[in-house]
């Protein structure tokens, strides 16, 4: 005999959702309290898997740090890489030639296809869909092993150097990238557009939900694919150019509809768009070395510097305070995903729970880049 | 009027004795000038990745981050940093333009070590509601009025704030 539940309207209960469920990817907890089906209060709590990165490089020099920005956002560990070289080369005044420089490009956006192609796999899977997940890994898989012959690693990568990159690209890497972009420009249409962003579930999932609006991505600092999900037309390739990306012909996808379809298309059109990139740079791709000159100790000259660039997530940016020393005196790491989620308990209210989980898996969280 | 002055043209009415006394130019070190009390410096972007350098008391943050909002300016970060030698902590507040002309601003002000406090800004905007407290989970820095002062990233039960020069774990 089943006995109805009535819940009263003014009777709330706290739901927890992690830190170890599968739709988190991670260790986040959301604290939910909930009417029914209905979500009245959301609030992350984070923190679970917290290493103290900044204080791990107050500790060490400034190359020791290196490999511990690939920790953070592993899924777009280049980005990482190319943002502590790109801080400490402004402050020690390091000079980078050109071929580093396009390497660098090529070997960041390539990181970017891999790292949205996993966010597309791993939201799927969180709407219950399967096999796209399976076509996403194999492309994938190509990337890592085209990323894997030069940088020496498949995921956490220690690839830049202040001053350049630790290894040459040679010709099989760059005919096995050309043949990576026409045999993924082959298989989007069909596999990826038909299949899924076509696909009427997916839309009626993700339609429409999760509205984001651009003055709520200004209030709580939102970066990358969200506010450009937002109308906002802002990357830091374009806004703030750095390395050699003015030299290439792109575009910045930006859809107003504000909702977690919005942020899809706007992921799948970057595809597109680092695919140009890295075309564009292998065809110019200058010869020449791929180590500047650096000094073996740095010291930068004591003071404030700040840079920022455009992960798979958004806006990274290092804020490095320096006293003359051999180490960093002070470094904050400013991750887009952790402003990203901060907006999420004012948007999931009054959300049904499987369309906070839909919306919460389009601001593609990494969770070690929030807790850091 | 560019971006950059009109912001420095708005912050300006908070100091009354502005910087531009004896401004070094753009790009130049201020670490031999003579230290500022007060007041906004600009700087080379190319050199420090930053516009306009603010520097203003504990009080004055909260009126700075109105009138950046006013000018459409978003919160990037809020970091601390820890003088043990002056017995003072900073805190850096980033500040930047989602899109359009691009200026960033950076806000710093000094609070005594002893007795480390500052108003919240998290009444302008949210996004300093985390920021806050991870600065105060790391360094003990009190933001004022803020609505939920807890760790964040610290577990609950932590007694020490790690990025202080003289934590010893």
């Amino acid at each position: 005999m089943t006995v109805p539940v009535h819940l009263r309207h003014d009777e709330t209960f706290v739901l927890n959702l992690g830190p170890q469920h599968p739709a988190t990817h991670g260790v986040l907890r959301v604290k939910l309290t909930m009417d029914g089906e209905y979500i009245v209060k959301a609030e992350p709590v984070l923190g679970y898997i917290h290493r103290m990165h900044e204080k791990l490089a107050e500790g060490g020099t400034f190359a020791q740090f290196m490999p511990n920005t690939a920790r953070m956002d592993y899924l777009h560990a280049l980005a990482f890489n190319h943002g502590w070289a790109l801080v400490v080369e402004k402050a020690a005044g390091i000079e980078v030639p050109e071929r580093a420089e396009y390497i660098r490009v090529i070997t960041v956006e390539l990181n970017r296809i891999a790292s949205h192609l996993l966010w597309w796999a791993a939201f799927l899977l969180d709407l219950g869909g399967f096999t796209p997940l399976l076509y996403a890994f194999d492309d994938r898989e190509k990337i890592v092993d085209l990323l894997e012959r030069v940088t020496g690693s498949r995921l956490t990568y220690c690839y830049l150097r202040f001053g350049g990159v630790y290894n040459d690209i040679d010709d099989e890497f760059i005919a096995g990238t050309r043949d990576f972009i026409k045999r993924l420009r082959g298989r989007m249409p069909r596999l990826y557009h038909d299949l899924v962003t076509h696909n009427i579930i997916l839309i009626k999932r993700i339609k429409d939900i999760g509205f984001v609006s651009a003055e709520q991505c200004r209030r709580y600092g939102a970066t990358g694919p969200v506010a450009r999900g937002s109308g906002i037309d802002y990357d830091i390739r374009k806004n703030e150019p750095y390395s050699v990306y003015p030299e290439f012909d792109f575009d910045v996808p930006v859809f107003d509809e504000c909702d977690s379809m919005a942020r899809y298309m706007v992921r799948m059109h970057e595809i597109e768009q680092s695919m140009r990139i890295i075309e564009q740079a292998l065809d110019k791709l200058p010869a020449g070395p791929v180590m500047g000159k650096a000094p073996k100790v740095l010291k930068p000259e004591a003071g404030y510097y700040y840079s920022a660039v455009e992960t798979a997530r958004g806006s990274l940016g290092h804020r490095l305070v320096c006293n003359g020393d051999k180490n960093p005196y002070k470094l904050k790491l400013r991750s887009p995903t952790f402003s990203n989620l901060s907006l999420f308990g004012e948007v999931a209210e009054g959300m049904l729970l499987a369309d906070a989980l839909a919306f919460m898996g389009s601001l593609d969280l990494v969770i070690p880049e929030i807790d850091r | 009027m560019g971006l950059m002055e009109r912001t420095q043209a708005a912050l300006a009415k908070m100091f009354p004795q502005p910087a531009s006394a004896a401004p070094p130019p753009a790009g130049e070190e201020n670490q031999e000038a003579p230290p500022r009390e007060q007041g906004i410096l600009a700087v080379d972007p190319a050199r420090h990745g930053c516009h306009l350098d603010v520097l203003c008391g504990p009080g004055q943050v909260v009126e700075v981050a109105r009138t950046l909002d006013r000018e459409g300016y978003f919160l990037e970060a809020i970091s601390g940093v820890d003088w043990p030698d002056k017995g003072q902590f900073e805190v850096i507040y980033d500040y930047n333009r989602l899109g359009g002309e691009h200026c960033r601003v950076m806000v710093r002000a000094l609070v005594d070590r002893g007795e480390p406090v500052v108003p919240t800004i998290s009444g302008v905007f949210p996004a300093a509601d985390w920021h806050e407290r991870e600065t105060f989970d790391f360094y003990g820095i009190h933001f004022q009025g803020h609505p939920n002062l807890i760790r964040i990233l610290l577990p609950e039960d932590a007694d020490f704030h790690p990025l202080r020069k003289d934590y010893m774990p």
